[in-house]
């Protein structure tokens, strides 16, 4: 188990993938299941950083955990809670005009991750996990 | 992530080199508003060098094709999208909104 401290900055997202690619390779994840953990995390990150910290400064702390079979990454943040339950599907129409903006990057965490958890508590923050096991579906 | 913009008589071309995401993506974002600001809305993306594409680039994607397509002025082709990033368009349903060619003269052709 590794854990690394980024600044919730959009500046930090090359190294937050960096990090968990390199975990991704080392559970032994077929490639398209790295890029698959490399999106997600840059996703969930993003929407950390943009809606739950919003312009304020603070931390994001990144667990990855190598199992045999799996790897589970851990978002911990101590910002105000951003529940990605709590955003609606994203319009995926092929009308370009009326094609809404918006929601994909939480779309995307579940279709590429095998399972999306979400916990928040006063005291200890907020805490997104998220598992890709191997040969799993995307 | 590094961007190059060519002017050619009937579109204009942009290379957009390695990864954009939510740090990244105003800068692809500027040197479309950049071309469009010209009068200019026939754009061949070349996405030969992108390595990694976020959702924060599929939105400026889509913004940008908006904009060009509007009055018929034009549109947003895209060359040689990279497997990983082509995956990803198709989870999110942006295939049907831009034509893909597999290569840069047959995507400056279209125009």
């Amino acid at each position: 188990m590794r854990t690394v401290i980024f600044p919730a900055h959009f500046d930090q997202l090359d190294a937050i993938r960096r990090f968990v690619t390199q975990a991704a390779r080392d559970v032994g994840l077929a490639e398209k299941d790295v890029c698959a953990v490399e999106m997600a995390v840059d996703e969930a990150c993003s929407n950390i950083i943009e809606h739950a910290y919003r312009s304020s400064k603070g931390v994001i702390e990144c667990t990855c955990e190598c199992a045999d079979d799996a790897l589970t990454v851990v978002l911990r943040d101590y910002a105000a809670p951003f529940d990605p339950a709590n955003v609606p599907p994203p319009d995926l129409s092929d009308d370009l005009e009326e094609r809404k903006i918006g929601g994909l990057g939480v779309y995307l965490m579940r279709q590429l991750m095998d399972e999306i958890h979400y916990e928040t508590d006063a005291t200890t923050g907020n805490v997104l996990t998220m598992v890709k096991r191997r040969g799993g579906e995307e | 992530m590094e961007i190059t913009t060519q002017q050619f008589k009937h579109c204009d071309m942009v290379n957009v080199k390695g990864r954009v995401d939510s740090y990244t993506a105003p800068q692809l974002a500027d040197a479309l508003e950049a071309i469009n600001k010209d009068g200019r809305f026939k754009i061949v993306i070349d996405m030969n060098e992108l390595e990694y594409m976020s959702s924060a680039g599929f939105r400026v994607l889509l913004i940008g094709q908006r904009n060009c397509k509007h009055y018929n002025r034009g549109e947003i082709v895209l060359a040689r999208v990279p497997k990983n990033i082509y995956d990803a368009f198709e989870l999110t349903g942006f295939t049907p909104l831009f034509k893909m060619f597999d290569d840069e003269t047959s995507a400056v052709g279209n125009f």
